[in-house]
């Protein structure tokens, strides 16, 4: 096991008609050992690069890679004692389960014993010592995968690179899998490295989430830490479901309180907050609220409720999103299952005031 | 006219069955020695262009070098020169290297329109090799070389047969190559032997002529009803995880 540190790491791509793409900009990060850290974002954010330049798969146009006190810059993939698991698995479909697992060892010429031993401790382990005789096309999406994983952890590497592991499964599948592969890391207590563009695969898994938009790494943090002090409207829109309701406001000062003011609504800054946002009054700012964080009010509250017009109902179970318009504005917000609401009906909606986002409006930085 | 539609000349069925065209063939041409020469010269230029052509193929298609495209393309155009222009300058190199009169100016030219044609029909083929299963072996601790033979040629095996079996097929039926560089008869392969031996002056004895061409179709039938699977499996590049 080994911490891995980025430091300063660019790509640039040279794509057809010679222009410069710049995949990764100046990418910084020192992941601990054993640390179980998530690259989230978009597509083309830059994310998969960066695995792959860590793996050896890709050059790196400019900084440093090192595993443990390693520079593994110019070191082949071969040699940098790491294992990954791709998207589409990328097992060899012509070779059994068992001599899947057995591939990187017969390379780095272990004993037949030792193989032998180390791919059944692997198969148990995973559960999949009855399928180690079939080919990979006999298999099911799942088997595939635990293969996928088992091909990595009979070599007892330094670092484990997964790609998007999870996102060929069904849903069901999925939230299963997760879950395995969190209990893994406990087990192997290992330094891993993934990447997806689910925020929920990234927020129930990673000890520390990466998170990244055109090449550039916008936030690291603890999951909750994004979720609940995101850095910019970007990771505040990126993480939690349903997505943030960004709404354009002012900020007013009114009866020496301070309020953002939209289109159909009020709502009052809270005291402490207040005190850092003066230099913002009479000024247009982005709210962010969570549909979290709005619920049916039973009276109007001045600056505390928000009257909407519900314009459809999507009930999930353990919660109904509501798809609201107040004024201009659309909303979503996730109330109690047990809270009686039609569609077409004119609501009151609570604000959980302590919980508000304020976004600049130029550089969507968070002004909370 | 009326000779071709007259029916005892040309009959529907056959009214006499015999061997004797067989014997001909067999005992009074030397038509064992033409199939050898013909085996002998579709088999090394099979071999030979399909250990170039995966090369060549792989380098283009995976290494990805600045003029990978180019190159690619040059080749296919290669292909497409008509062996009635490339006989000539050929006929000088293979005087000039002493080969003329051998099996092996046959050899050495006919991977001239071979690898252009192999090598296309496996790029076509390497593109559909998943880039991720090369990357996976490499972290496996796998080195280039060894990724193309335990990997790549394995999960290639219909495609390779696929090409093998078009070079054989275009190697055993060439006509031009060898009519142009081989004049002994015992050189001869089964093409040429037929038509020159059996066709004397303007006589045409089609009876063993026609019993050569059904005979020296046995061969190239056997190897495509062998392959026939993985031939259509190559042809459809059909890889299945």
């Amino acid at each position: 096991m080994a911490k891995v540190t980025l430091e300063n790491v660019s790509k640039h791509f040279v794509s057809k008609g010679s222009t410069e793409v710049v995949a990764v900009k100046d990418f910084s990060l020192e992941i601990e050992d054993k640390e179980f850290v998530v690259f989230v974002g978009p597509s083309g954010c830059g994310k998969t690069t960066t695995l792959r330049m860590i793996a050896g798969l890709e050059e790196i146009t400019q900084g440093n890679i090192y595993i443990g006190d390693r520079l593994i810059n110019r070191v082949p993939a071969k040699d940098r004692d790491i294992a990954m698991v791709f998207q589409n698995y990328a097992l060899y479909p012509h070779m059994t389960v068992f001599d899947n697992l057995a591939f990187s060892l017969e390379m780095r010429k272990f004993s037949k014993e030792e193989i032998n031993q180390r791919v059944r401790e692997a198969a148990e382990l995973l559960e999949i010592s009855e399928l180690l005789n079939r080919k990979p096309k006999q298999l099911s999406g799942g088997q595939r995968q635990r293969v996928a994983v088992g091909r990595t952890i009979v070599r007892k590497p330094r670092v484990f690179l997964f790609d998007e592991p999870l996102s060929n499964l069904d849903a069901k599948l999925r939230v299963q899998m997760r879950g395995e592969l969190k209990k893994l890391h406990e087990r192997l207590a290992s330094t891993i490295i993934y990447v997806t563009h689910d925020q929920v695969e990234a927020m129930t898994m990673g000890d520390r989430i990466v998170v990244m938009k055109d090449g550039l790494i916008q936030q690291v943090g603890q999951p909750l830490d994004l979720y609940f002090h995101p850095i910019n409207k970007f990771v505040a829109g990126f993480i939690g479901s349903p997505t943030m309701n960004f709404v354009a406001t002012q900020l007013v000062r009114s009866d020496n309180r301070l309020f953002v003011q939209a289109d159909g609504f009020r709502l009052m800054v809270p005291e402490e907050k207040a005190r850092h946002l003066q230099e913002y009054v009479n000024k247009e700012v982005i709210l962010g609220i969570r549909p979290q964080d709005l619920s049916k009010a039973s009276a109007q509250i001045e600056g505390e409720t928000i009257p909407a017009f519900v314009e459809i109902i999507e009930p999930i179970g353990n919660e109904i999103y509501l798809d609201v318009k107040s004024g201009r504005d659309s909303l979503i917000a996730s109330v109690d299952p047990k809270t009686k609401v039609i569609p077409h009906e004119n609501i009151l909606l609570q604000a959980t005031l302590e919980n508000l986002h304020l976004f600049d409006i130029d550089d969507e930085k968070a002004l909370l | 006219m009326k000779e071709l539609y007259n029916l005892k000349l040309n009959p529907f069925y056959i009214h006499s069955p015999t061997l004797a065209n067989v014997k001909t063939l067999f005992f009074d041409t030397i038509f064992f020695r033409w199939m050898y020469n013909t085996f002998f010269v579709a088999i090394l230029s099979t071999v030979i262009s399909l250990g170039a052509s995966l090369l060549a193929a792989y380098a283009i298609q995976r290494l990805k070098f600045k003029t990978s495209g180019p190159t690619g393309l040059a080749i296919f155009f290669g292909y497409l020169i008509p062996p009635t222009i490339l006989f000539i300058p050929l006929a000088t190199i293979i005087f000039d290297l002493r080969l003329w009169d051998s099996l092996w100016s046959l050899v050495l030219t006919y991977p001239t329109f071979l690898i252009p044609f192999c090598t296309w029909l496996l790029m076509g083929y390497f593109k559909s090799i998943p880039k991720e299963m090369e990357e996976c072996a490499m972290i496996d601790g796998a080195s280039r070389l060894r990724v193309f033979w335990r990997i790549v040629i394995p999960l290639c095996l219909p495609g390779i047969f696929s090409a093998g079996i078009f070079a054989f097929t275009l190697s055993w039926n060439e006509f031009l190559y060898a009519l142009a560089f081989i004049s002994t008869t015992e050189s001869k392969t089964v093409p040429i032997g037929l038509v020159t031996e059996l066709v004397r002056g303007d006589v045409y004895h089609w009876g063993p002529l026609m019993t050569g061409a059904l005979l020296a179709s046995v061969p190239v039938a056997l190897v495509y009803s062998f392959f026939v699977e993985h031939y259509v499996a190559g042809l459809t590049g059909a890889l299945k995880e």
